[in-house]
């Protein structure tokens, strides 16, 4: 398994600021920084996996065929809404509160 | 008298039914244990006293009516803290759900409660179950009860340590690359993990949904039976539950192994495993077939891929997975002027480093001009894997490996290299990329006195013929052996 510490196939090469904002993590100069180099290293070995063949191979999402489960429409027991809304950092009433998401016309 | 806290589920459960002792006596046992041993390996998060007496004075009382809800009943029992326990606090090890308290039960835990068992406990893991070591825990690591200075692997540490330690009779853990079973390994247990789908997720916390898997650790194959047999089976809660019957997982337990293929994956032993490790996994396969099996040598080629598939898989299903994380609705909210703004700092104070870089890794190998490259073609090496344990199954009825490449290793010394750690389950993935259900039984212990795990292999829902040959390897080994060091003076 030595293998999988000198093998480089794809110099891997992240924009970090803009992965980081997609990821809805607010990261500064220097952790942004760390977190490039490690995940250049993992990435550059997990692009291992473009050596493989797999041309008119099919690709697997989940290990057990299953289509779409259905039941049948009848009301069943929900969640307890005040012990969900117990949980709520912030409240208002029976709604989660956050900042203004809409700017006021 | 052997102390109550060191019974097996099995023994217990023969115990109680005869009136030796009640469930309130073996609750005590095991409280006095952790209180002996808690401090040197930090294997809970919280235990619920007040729950667990209830639960114990419910099940003595059961008992009394004679009411048999089944082989948990009565019985200790520690829960990973990724799985939702209503109204006791669940955590993931994660600051970002400090203090959460779940408004429900997830399915396999309400089918504990139904089979009377009695929760004692919430156990240390990787945060959101993403480490091989428990050190990646925001509440501190757990550690190994055969040394205290060593990990007790990961992500179900927490679960692994109480049970090899007696604080608990039986745990409960998710395995989504080895999290169940390199633990049990090196802990000196037994962990399985079942056929995916076979046991409901609904209210496990998802790290990985196509790959999260709940099972148990036990201190024998028996006792992985017993407590499988209660938490599954179909749940419609769950869409990717299993919907058919479940196996008999107890059919051929006593069978031996005469007669069966037992195939040894040229690329899962050998080169890059400890030669300890592979001396007592290869005693083992002799054994085997000393008791009547045929060894049958074979390769699965794209199982070496089957890492670096799962490192772009795993983080891609955990970055959308935990983007539930944004301090609206449960868990840490920090301010922001903004909605993005208090997500972002929300996120970026509440998540560990590990949880960081997954997320990162995934949300880069999703985004748009790398999708292809990365996470589709890790799909399609997903096929490919599948495809060979297809075509190993057609030559083999089970197939066997180490669990871990070396016996557990001192705290400190893979966390500064994080693909080091990730080689820690390089031998149990290839069963999570394939949905298989996989077992590991501890054999005997290396020359440092820790102990070795041996990694049955079998098909979609062959468990039994999983169980029947780790009985039979169980039998072999002979492990009696027992941690003793979890008691000893506190490390520092």
């Amino acid at each position: 398994m030595a293998y999988y510490y000198h093998c480089r196939l794809m110099p891997v090469d992240i924009d970090i600021g803009k992965v980081a904002r997609l990821a809805r993590l607010a990261l500064s100069e220097d952790e942004l920084n760390r977190y490039r180099q490690q995940c250049e290293v993992v990435l550059e070995h997990a692009a291992r996996v473009q050596a493989l063949p797999t041309d008119g191979v099919t690709g697997t999402s989940h290990p057990l065929p299953r289509t779409n489960a259905f039941r049948d429409d009848i009301v069943t027991e929900c969640l307890d809404r005040e012990e969900v809304l117990a949980q709520a950092p912030e409240r208002d009433g029976d709604y989660f509160l956050v900042p203004r998401i809409l700017d006021e016309q | 008298m052997t102390d109550l806290a060191d019974l097996t589920v099995t023994g217990a459960a023969a115990g109680l039914r005869a009136g030796e002792f009640s469930s309130v006596d073996l609750l005590e046992a095991v409280h006095r244990r952790a209180a002996m041993t808690e401090a040197n390996l930090h294997a809970y998060l919280s235990i619920d006293r007040d729950g667990a007496a209830r639960a114990a004075v419910g099940a003595d009382s059961a008992f009394k009516s004679n009411t048999d809800l089944g082989l948990l009943q009565g019985i200790p029992v520690a829960l990973k803290d990724n799985m939702v326990t209503r109204g006791l606090e669940t955590t993931c090890s994660s600051k970002i759900l400090a203090g959460y308290l779940p408004p429900y039960d997830g399915t396999a835990v309400s089918r504990l409660r139904e089979g009377g068992a009695v929760i004692f406990g919430k156990t240390n893991l990787d945060e959101f179950a993403m480490g091989s070591s428990t050190e990646n825990s925001a509440y501190g690591p757990s550690r190994n009860p055969w040394d205290p200075e060593r990990v007790p692997g990961g992500s179900s540490g927490g679960s692994a340590a109480a049970v090899a330690a007696g604080s608990a009779l039986v745990g409960f853990g998710s395995d989504t690359g080895g999290s169940i079973r390199q633990p049990a390994a090196l802990c000196g247990i037994v962990g399985m993990k079942p056929t995916y789908g076979l046991v409901s997720r609904y209210g496990l916390i998802a790290f990985a949904s196509s790959l999260d898997q709940i099972g148990p650790l036990t201190r024998t194959v028996e006792d992985s039976v017993a407590a499988l047999e209660v938490v599954g089976g179909y749940d419609p809660a769950d869409s990717t539950s299993y919907p058919g019957d479940v196996p008999d997982y107890r059919a051929g337990l006593e069978s031996g192994v005469a007669g069966l293929r037992v195939g040894v994956v040229s690329e899962l032993n050998g080169e890059g495993i400890d030669p300890e490790v592979q001396a007592g996994v290869d005693q083992c396969i002799a054994g085997l077939e000393q008791a009547g099996a045929s060894i049958v040598e074979l390769s699965l080629p794209s199982i070496e891929y089957a890492l670096s598939a799962y490192y772009l898989i795993a983080p891609a299903e955990c970055s959308a997975n935990l983007a539930r994380f944004d301090g609206v609705r449960y868990g840490l909210r920090r301010r922001g002027e903004t909605v993005e703004e208090m997500m972002s700092t929300t996120r970026a104070d509440g998540f560990g480093p590990e949880v960081i870089r997954r997320i990162l890794l995934g949300t880069y190998a999703l985004s748009a001009g790398y999708y292809d490259a990365f996470y589709g073609q890790a799909q399609r090496v997903r096929t490919l894997i599948i495809q060979d344990f297809q075509a190993a199954y057609e030559q083999a009825d089970v197939l066997v490996s180490p669990t871990s490449p070396t016996t557990a290793f001192q705290l400190g010394d893979r966390t500064q290299d994080p693909l080091s750690m990730y080689l820690s389950d390089v031998c149990t993935i290839p069963s999570n990329m394939s949905g298989d259900p996989a077992i590991s039984v501890p054999i005997g212990l290396d020359g440092a006195g820790l102990p070795i795990g041996f990694q049955v292999m079998a098909p979609a829902l062959g468990e039994p013929l999983m169980f029947r040959v780790a009985a039979e390897v169980e039998r072999q080994a002979g492990f009696e052996a027992r941690a003793t060091h979890a008691t000893s003076e506190v490390v520092t």
